[in-house]
């Protein structure tokens, strides 16, 4: 009980994730401002961010539903979490985890956009709202070829739907990404999880310019604490749900651990370039952008792996 | 679906000013605009009338921080064309090039603004950053990086000594590669072109209807610029082109600008070539101004800037009128807007690069209801109140 108890709270559930979150976030913005001209804030910024906001005072907004609206940060939290303990539990030891933990994991990653909608509807401001339905239709557009995207090396390793599993065979075999089929699941898979995290060019729901951070704007203090760390740590936790997926995760031994680390940093590159050098699509865009191209790209993915390339 | 109301404004992290656009929406659809300005009133023109001719032009300078000579050019050319003064060729070509400097800084201010409203924020640091050198050479050749301070009744200021003209061709010269760059990354990236194409379209007519200026205006079609059609300063004396393009979207709006920024690059080196060749005086000195009116243009970055001026013989204006190019543009949101989407709608808003604080105008509020107290109809009454008390006691009419 103590065990599982650590497991959650220190390594390598809240705590760790927190504190790497923070540092990856911390990442996001020094290189961003260097791309941009900018000096970039000092290391610990996140940190006085997080720190600062947990001490301002937390408005509920009279029109908006109180519960609901104190409630949903906590969900989003408590779900990446969860998905970040049983990430790296597979991976420390791919044997201990149960069966279909693949399917918790993606359901759960699903959670924070959930908790973001129903937050946001919660407060009871138009832009909220305006933000909050802008979210559930890029929730119903890049889960389709996210999960399609996510089904590729399932098939590929005969159907195995536990995380150890899908480890093992890579370490076994080769890693999916070695395969035509893994490829292109894994180019969907980036895209989609460019979304999951809402960065440019799909920071859609928030849009700053657009609708004033939209499902975010009621939301002060703690509650708003909670969901920037939420979203900092989705920026560690989802990269690394990928690398697990199609990269064979890391491997704790030696040097394999330095190498499973570039395979986050690489992910975390493709991640800030491709904020960095667009701008923000239209929600309709990005509709179609997720179920035509994207869609069609991950059923040829998942053809490719039934036919074994 | 429900019609509900979304503000942009008062305050927004769209625009950096007061102004207020409701915005009447179904879902993502833009049903309908109002738009509601006077929240930063200054009563600049009342003030006028108490100053005199020199320092009118300080005044008028703060009336916009971005295109602070603008408002002075177009001051000194109604008192010009009031007092029907010559003024030396040198200080011409010195006012070209501020102007010129002027449009170039702020075009690439928008752009980088333009960037920022559709996410794209590196392109907003990066224009910003390349607009520095422009704003240096603004320092070293007037003192200031903003409100220059180098127009003045019948000539300019100060002088562009020639240790500074290899220095503003260096810098021109380094902006060009520069400006290629932006130019690629706007006109040929996909995602720019899903974005801003065929966005906000202002047609031909709608710039008529509404009399939109500038480049508001020269991306729809229509060739007016103030420089051409009415020259004034060095423009006659150098070659440029006026640019135009057909959509009239917001893409065509950022690609006018674009490629206004080469025209202009043209305009300064040519009258920095003359500069070495015309020597002289730079000012006219004038004396006295005699009592008559007169009207002053220039064609600002946002499009034609137009003073008025009334003098009874005295040493300040009677009255001083003031219309900037925003206060045409604003409006032709009703038309570009309108049937678009709250994503469009932030752009489009951008697109006519609005300046509030050119067009404040007041508003008479009832603080409890919020309604207005006094509609266009009475404030044309007012108006024509004044006009003809000011007309009886200037001794035009009697009775």
């Amino acid at each position: 009980m103590a065990k599982t108890l650590f497991y959650f709270i220190v390594f390598p559930g809240f705590l760790f994730t927190a504190l790497v979150g923070l540092l990856v976030s911390w990442i996001d913005r020094k290189v961003t401002a260097r791309v941009q001209w900018r000096v970039g804030p000092p290391l610990l910024q996140p940190l006085y961010d997080f720190v600062k906001l947990l001490g301002k005072e937390t408005i509920v907004p009279q029109a908006g539903a109180k519960l609901t609206f104190l409630l949903s940060p906590l969900f989003g939290l408590a779900a990446v979490t969860i998905v970040s303990t049983l990430l790296w539990l597979v991976m420390i030891s791919p044997k201990v985890t149960f069966l279909g933990d693949l399917i918790v994991v993606i359901y759960l990653l699903a959670i924070p956009s959930i908790c973001v909608i129903i937050g946001g509807f919660a407060s009871g401001n138009p832009l909220a709202s305006l933000g909050a339905s802008r979210e559930m239709k890029m929730v119903l557009a890049y889960e389709l070829p996210f999960i399609l995207a996510i089904f590729t090396p399932v098939i590929q390793a005969q159907g195995a739907i536990r995380l150890g599993d899908l480890l093992q065979y890579q370490w076994a075999n080769s890693i999916f990404l070695n395969s035509w089929s893994g490829l292109i699941a894994f180019v969907v898979a980036i895209i989609c999880m460019q979304a999951k995290l809402a960065l440019v060019p799909f920071d859609i729901p928030e849009a700053e310019t657009e609708i004033i951070a939209g499902p975010y704007i009621e939301y002060s203090g703690v509650p708003l604490a909670l969901y920037k760390l939420t979203r900092w740590m989705m920026l560690f936790v989802v990269p690394m749900f990928l690398v697990i997926m199609f990269m064979g995760g890391i491997v704790f031994s030696g040097w394999h651990i330095l190498w499973g680390i570039l395979k986050y940093v690489l992910l975390l590159v493709i991640i800030i370039l491709m904020r960095n050098t667009n701008p923000r699509l239209r929600i309709d865009q990005a509709i179609k952008f997720f179920w035509g191209p994207m869609t069609i790209l991950a059923v040829v993915g998942v053809i490719l792996a039934f036919l074994g390339l | 679906m429900a019609k509900t109301i979304i503000p942009i404004g008062p305050y927004h992290p769209l625009q950096e000013e007061p102004e207020f656009f409701k915005l009447i929406v179904e879902g993502e659809k833009v049903l309908g605009l109002e738009i509601e300005l006077g929240y930063n009133h200054r009563g600049i023109e009342k003030i006028a009338e108490s100053k005199s001719y020199d320092q009118v032009l300080f005044l008028v300078e703060r009336i916009c921080g971005i295109c602070s000579t603008s408002h002075p050019f177009a001051s000194v050319n109604a008192v010009e064309d009031l007092a029907d003064i010559k003024v030396p060729e040198r200080a011409l070509y010195i006012r070209s090039i501020i102007g010129e400097l002027e449009r170039l800084h702020s075009h690439l201010l928008w752009l980088g603004l333009a960037g920022h409203f559709i996410g794209y924020n590196t392109v907003w640091m990066w224009a910003w950053r390349y607009r520095e050198p422009v704003l240096d050479i603004f320092e070293k050749i007037t003192g200031n990086r903003q409100h220059y301070a180098m127009m003045k009744v019948g000539g300019v200021r100060r002088d562009i000594e020639s240790d500074d003209i290899p220095q503003i061709w260096k810098m021109v010269d380094e902006l060009l590669p520069i400006l290629d760059m932006f130019k690629g990354a706007v006109m040929d990236d996909p995602v720019i072109h899903a974005r801003l194409k065929g966005v906000g379209i202002l047609t031909k007519e709608d710039v008529f209807e509404y009399g939109a200026l500038g480049p508001t205006a020269r991306a729809s079609g229509v060739a007016i610029d103030v420089r051409k059609d009415d020259p004034y300063a060095a423009y006659p004396l150098v070659d440029w082109q006026v640019i135009t393009q057909e959509e009239g979207d917001v893409f065509a709006k950022a690609v006018v600008r674009i490629l206004e920024m080469y025209e202009t690059i043209k305009i300064i080196k040519g009258c920095l070539d003359k500069l070495k060749v015309v020597g002289g005086e730079i000012d006219a000195k004038v004396k006295e101004i005699p009592p008559g009116e007169g009207i002053g243009r220039h064609e600002a970055p946002r499009g034609e800037v137009f003073h008025y001026v009334r003098s009874d013989g005295s040493n300040r204006p009677v009255r001083y009128k003031v219309r900037a190019p925003s206060y045409m543009n604003v409006p032709t949101n009703q038309k570009a807007v309108v049937g678009g989407t709250v994503s469009d709608a932030t752009i489009t808003l951008a697109a006519v690069d609005p300046c509030y604080c050119c067009t404040e105008r007041m508003a008479v509020v009832d603080r409890k209801t919020g309604k207005k107290k006094l509609t266009g109809q009475d404030l044309i009454k007012l108006s024509q109140e004044k006009t003809l008390r000011i007309k009886r006691e200037m001794g035009r009419i009697r009775g």
